[in-house]
C-alpha cells in the first residue's frame, strides 16, 4: 500500500535541503511540518524542499507548505521548491502554486536563488 | 468496458493512516473503468481529500468511527460516495478564500474542499440530520 514517506534534511551553507520522500497526506503532513519548524527553530531561514522523490501530495501537504511562507519571508527567507514530478506539479498548479512559490528544476538551481534574490523571496 | 453498472463498497475505521489504503481502493477501480493516468490521480486526490476532511473534521480524529466508501461504475463515469455518521458542515457557509489571502492569515484550511470541485466534474454534499452525511463525486470518461 502506498503510504511510506520520509523527510531528509542537510545542509548547503546557510541553507537546509529537506528531501521528500514518498506519499504526503494528511498522515504524514505533521512530520513534514515538523522538520520545517526544526528549522526555523534552529533560525535557519533558507529552506529548499526538493521533491524529487515525492510522489503524491494532497491539501495537507500544500497547507504545510502555506501554513511557514509568510513567517520565514517576514524574517527575510524563503521556502524554494524543486524537482518537482508532474504528478505532483500538477496539484501545484491546481491551486496556483507556481505563482506564489519559487518552483525550479534542480536543487542547485534552487539554492542558487537564494544568492541571486537578496531578499530570498520570490517576485 | 463492459456496459453494465459495477459496485464497489469499502468501510475503514476513521484514521488518516487509512488513506493510502482508500487512495489505492478507489484508483484501481478507476483503471478498470478505463481513466487515464491523470484523472485517476486526480480521483485519488479528491477522495483522499473527503476522507481526511471526514476523519479530521467530521469524526475529529476518533478512531473508533467509520469512513464509508461507495464506487459505482457504468458506461460513462465513476460515482464516489464518501459516507460518514460525524458533525456535518454546510458548504454554503465554508469560506473561499484565495491562497494567496490564505498563506497571508497563516491558514491553510478550506482547501480540501476547493480541490475536489476542481478535479472533479461533480460535487454535491448533502446533511441528513441525526443520521449521516454524504459527499458525492462524479468523474465522466472522456471519449475520443
Amino acid at each position: 500500500m502506498s503510504s511510506s514517506f520520509a523527510v531528509h534534511t542537510s545542509q548547503q551553507g546557510p541553507i537546509t535541503i529537506l528531501a521528500l520522500d514518498g506519499f504526503l497526506d494528511a498522515h504524514t503532513a505533521p512530520r513534514f511540518e515538523e522538520a520545517i519548524q526544526t528549522e526555523i527553530t534552529a533560525g535557519r531561514r533558507g529552506i529548499v524542499v526538493d521533491c524529487g522523490k515525492l510522489t503524491y501530495i494532497s491539501s495537507a501537504g500544500l497547507g504545510v507548505f502555506m501554513s511557514f511562507i509568510e513567517e520565514l519571508r517576514d524574517a527575510g527567507g524563503d521556502i524554494k521548491i524543486c524537482s518537482v514530478v508532474p504528478k505532483v506539479l500538477q496539484v501545484f498548479e491546481i491551486l496556483g502554486f507556481q505563482s506564489l512559490f519559487d518552483i525550479v528544476d534542480t536543487v542547485p538551481d534552487a539554492v542558487n536563488r537564494f544568492s541571486q534574490t537578496s531578499s530570498g523571496q520570490k517576485g | 468496458m463492459e456496459n453494465f453498472e459495477r459496485r464497489f463498497l469499502l468501510h475503514v475505521p476513521s484514521s488518516t493512516e487509512n488513506l493510502a489504503l482508500i487512495r489505492d481502493f478507489v484508483g484501481n477501480i478507476g483503471k478498470q473503468a478505463g481513466f487515464q493516468e491523470t484523472e485517476l490521480s486526480m480521483i485519488e486526490l479528491a477522495v483522499d481529500e473527503a476522507c481526511a476532511n471526514v476523519i479530521e473534521h467530521a469524526y475529529g480524529l476518533d478512531q473508533t468511527k467509520e469512513v464509508i466508501v461507495r464506487a459505482r461504475l457504468d458506461a460513462d463515469a465513476i460515482t464516489i460516495e464518501v459516507i460518514d455518521t460525524g458533525k456535518g458542515f454546510d458548504p454554503g457557509v465554508v469560506e473561499h478564500k484565495d491562497v494567496k489571502r490564505l498563506m497571508a492569515e497563516r491558514r491553510s484550511g478550506g482547501l480540501g474542499m476547493r480541490m475536489m470541485k476542481l478535479v472533479m466534474d461533480e460535487v454535491h454534499y448533502q446533511m441528513i440530520p441525526g443520521e449521516r452525511n454524504e459527499l458525492k463525486m462524479v468523474k465522466r470518461l472522456r471519449k475520443e
